[in-house]
C-alpha cells in the first residue's frame, strides 16, 4: 500500500533541501576560489600556466557533469580517500564550477578596455595593483549577471548528485514519490523549494547590477 | 638645466614586418617643449609610447630621465615613475571619482597616505580648474573636464617629463580650447613636454621645437616659426598645407 502524502514527507524533503544547499554552498565557495585563480592564470604572462589552465577548462567543459560526478564518486574510493561521498561530490562540483567561472571571469577581465591597463601602467602601477584597483573592480560589474546566472544553474545541477546516492532534495523527492505514488505533488513541492532558493539570487543579481551601475552610467 | 630628459639614438621598431620607427634620433633637454607632428601612420604615437615603455623598441638606444630603457620590467617601471602620460581617450578609471583617479598612483606607487594623496590630488585638480567637480565620476564630466582630470592625474605623480598623445583629438571642437589652455599653463611652468598633436596654433605658441615625422622617420626638426614659414622638406610643406588650410 502507498502512504498518504503528509507533512512528514515535506519535512523529510526539507532535510534534503538542507543537503542541496550545503552541496551548492561548497561548490559556490570552492568554485569561486578556484575559478578566480584560474581566471588570473588564464590572463597571466607565462604561457605554460596559461595553457595548463586552458587545458583544464577544455577537459572539464567538454565532459558531462554526470560523468565528472561518477569519476569523483568512484575515484575517491579507488584512490583510497576515506571521505563521505557527499564531500567528494561537493569537491567535484567545485572543480566543475571553477572551469566555468574561470572562463566567465577571464572574459570579464579581458573586456575591460585596453586603455584602462595602459592608463594604469603609465601611472607606474604594478601589474598586481592595476588588476586589484583598476581592472578587477570593473570586471566584476561586467561579470555579475553571468556569474549569478551560473550560480543558479549550479544549485539546480546539484540534483544530479542524486544518481550517485547523495540524499539531497531530488533524491528525497524520489523516495517520497515512490512511497506515496504522488509524483506530481511531490515534484511540485521540490520545484517550489528550488525556486525559493534560486529566486532571491536572481533578485540579488539585479540589485547588484543596479548598484554597481550607478557609478558609471 | 641642461640635463637630457630624452635621448634616443638609432631607435627602430617593427610591427611584425612593418617598419614603424626608422633610426630615430631625438634629444630633449630638461624644460624643453617638443611637438611631434606628421600625417597619420607616420609613427609619432608609436614613438611617444616607446618613451614610457607602452611599446617596446627593437633596436637602438633609448634613455629617459637618465634611465636606460632596455625593455626590462625594472627599467620600464623606473621610467614610468618619472613620466606622466595623457591619452587621446583620457583613460580615466570610470569606477573612481575625479579625485580618486588622481589619488591611486600617489598612494600605491609613492606610498602616500590617503590624506596626503588627497591633498596632492586636490592641488593638481585646482591647477587644471576642475576643483568643483572632484567628487564626480568621469561619466558625469564633459570631455574637456575629463581630459583635464587626466592631466591632473599625471601631474600628481610630479613627473619629470609629460607625454601627451593627441590629447585633443577625441574632443568636441568647443572643448579643445580649455584643454589647450591648461596645457599652455603647464608649459609656462617649465615642465618638460612632448606632445603629439595636430593643433598647429598650439605648437606655434608653446613649442621650442617642432619635430616632423613621416613614414616612421624624423624628416625635419626646426623651431616653430621656421617650421611653419620656411620648412625645408617638400613632405613637411605638403603636410602643413593640409593642416593649416
Amino acid at each position: 500500500m502507498f502512504q498518504p502524502y503528509t507533512w512528514n514527507h515535506v519535512f523529510f524533503m526539507l532535510g534534503g533541501l538542507g543537503t542541496t544547499i550545503w552541496l551548492a554552498a561548497i561548490a559556490l565557495v570552492g568554485g569561486s576560489i578556484a575559478g578566480s585563480i584560474l581566471a588570473l592564470v588564464r590572463v597571466a604572462h607565462n604561457p605554460l600556466l596559461r595553457n595548463a589552465a586552458r587545458l583544464y577548462i577544455f577537459v572539464v567543459q567538454g565532459t558531462p557533469l554526470l560523468v565528472t560526478l561518477f569519476i569523483a564518486y568512484f575515484g575517491a574510493r579507488w584512490i583510497g580517500i576515506d571521505v563521505a561521498p557527499v564531500v567528494a561530490i561537493a569537491v567535484a562540483f567545485s572543480f566543475y564550477a571553477a572551469a566555468f567561472l574561470g572562463e566567465i571571469w577571464r572574459g570579464a577581465i579581458e573586456s575591460v578596455p585596453h586603455g584602462q591597463r595602459e592608463g594604469s601602467h603609465a601611472l607606474g602601477l604594478s601589474y598586481a595593483d592595476a588588476m586589484r584597483f583598476i581592472i578587477v573592480p570593473q570586471a566584476i560589474r561586467i561579470a555579475t549577471p553571468p556569474t549569478v546566472g551560473f550560480f543558479v544553474q549550479l544549485i539546480k545541477n546539484t540534483s544530479l548528485a542524486s544518481v550517485v546516492g547523495i540524499v539531497e532534495l531530488t533524491r528525497t523527492s524520489q523516495i517520497v514519490s515512490n512511497a506515496t505514488f504522488k509524483p506530481l505533488d511531490v515534484y511540485l513541492t521540490a520545484a517550489t523549494f528550488y525556486f525559493v532558493v534560486c529566486f532571491p539570487l536572481t533578485l540579488l543579481s539585479r540589485y547588484l547590477e543596479r548598484r554597481l551601475g550607478t557609478q558609471t552610467k | 638645466m641642461t640635463e637630457m630628459m630624452i635621448e634616443a639614438a638609432g631607435l627602430n621598431k617593427y610591427f611584425s614586418d612593418f617598419h614603424v620607427l626608422r633610426n630615430i634620433d631625438l634629444q630633449v633637454k630638461s624644460g624643453e617643449r617638443v611637438v611631434l607632428c606628421g600625417p597619420s601612420g607616420s609613427g609619432k604615437s608609436t614613438l611617444i609610447r616607446c618613451l614610457n615603455g607602452l611599446e617596446l623598441h627593437q633596436g637602438g638606444k633609448l634613455a629617459v630621465c637618465g634611465i636606460a630603457l632596455t625593455n626590462t620590467r625594472r627599467s620600464i617601471d623606473l621610467v614610468r615613475r618619472r613620466t606622466g602620460m595623457v591619452f587621446q581617450n583620457f583613460n580615466l578609471f570610470p569606477h573612481m571619482t575625479a579625485v580618486e583617479n588622481c589619488m591611486i598612483a600617489p598612494m600605491r606607487v609613492r606610498g602616500l597616505t590617503r590624506e596626503e594623496a588627497r591633498a596632492v590630488a586636490e592641488t593638481y585638480l585646482r591647477r587644471v580648474h576642475v576643483e568643483d567637480q572632484i567628487n564626480k565620476y568621469p561619466a558625469q564630466l564633459s570631455g574637456g573636464q575629463q581630459q583635464r582630470v587626466a592631466i591632473a592625474r599625471a601631474l600628481a605623480m610630479s613627473p619629470d617629463v609629460m607625454l601627451f598623445d593627441e590629447p585633443t583629438s577625441a574632443l568636441d571642437p568647443e572643448m579643445v580650447g580649455e584643454v589647450l589652455d591648461t596645457m599652455t599653463e603647464i608649459a609656462s611652468e617649465g615642465t618638460t613636454m612632448i606632445c603629439v598633436t595636430h593643433e598647429m596654433g598650439f605648437a606655434r605658441k608653446i613649442a621650442d621645437r617642432v619635430v616632423f615625422m613621416d613614414a616612421g622617420a624624423i624628416v625635419e626638426t626646426a623651431p616653430p616659426e621656421e617650421f611653419f614659414t620656411q620648412s625645408r622638406t617638400p613632405r613637411a610643406r605638403e603636410f602643413l598645407s593640409w593642416v593649416m588650410h
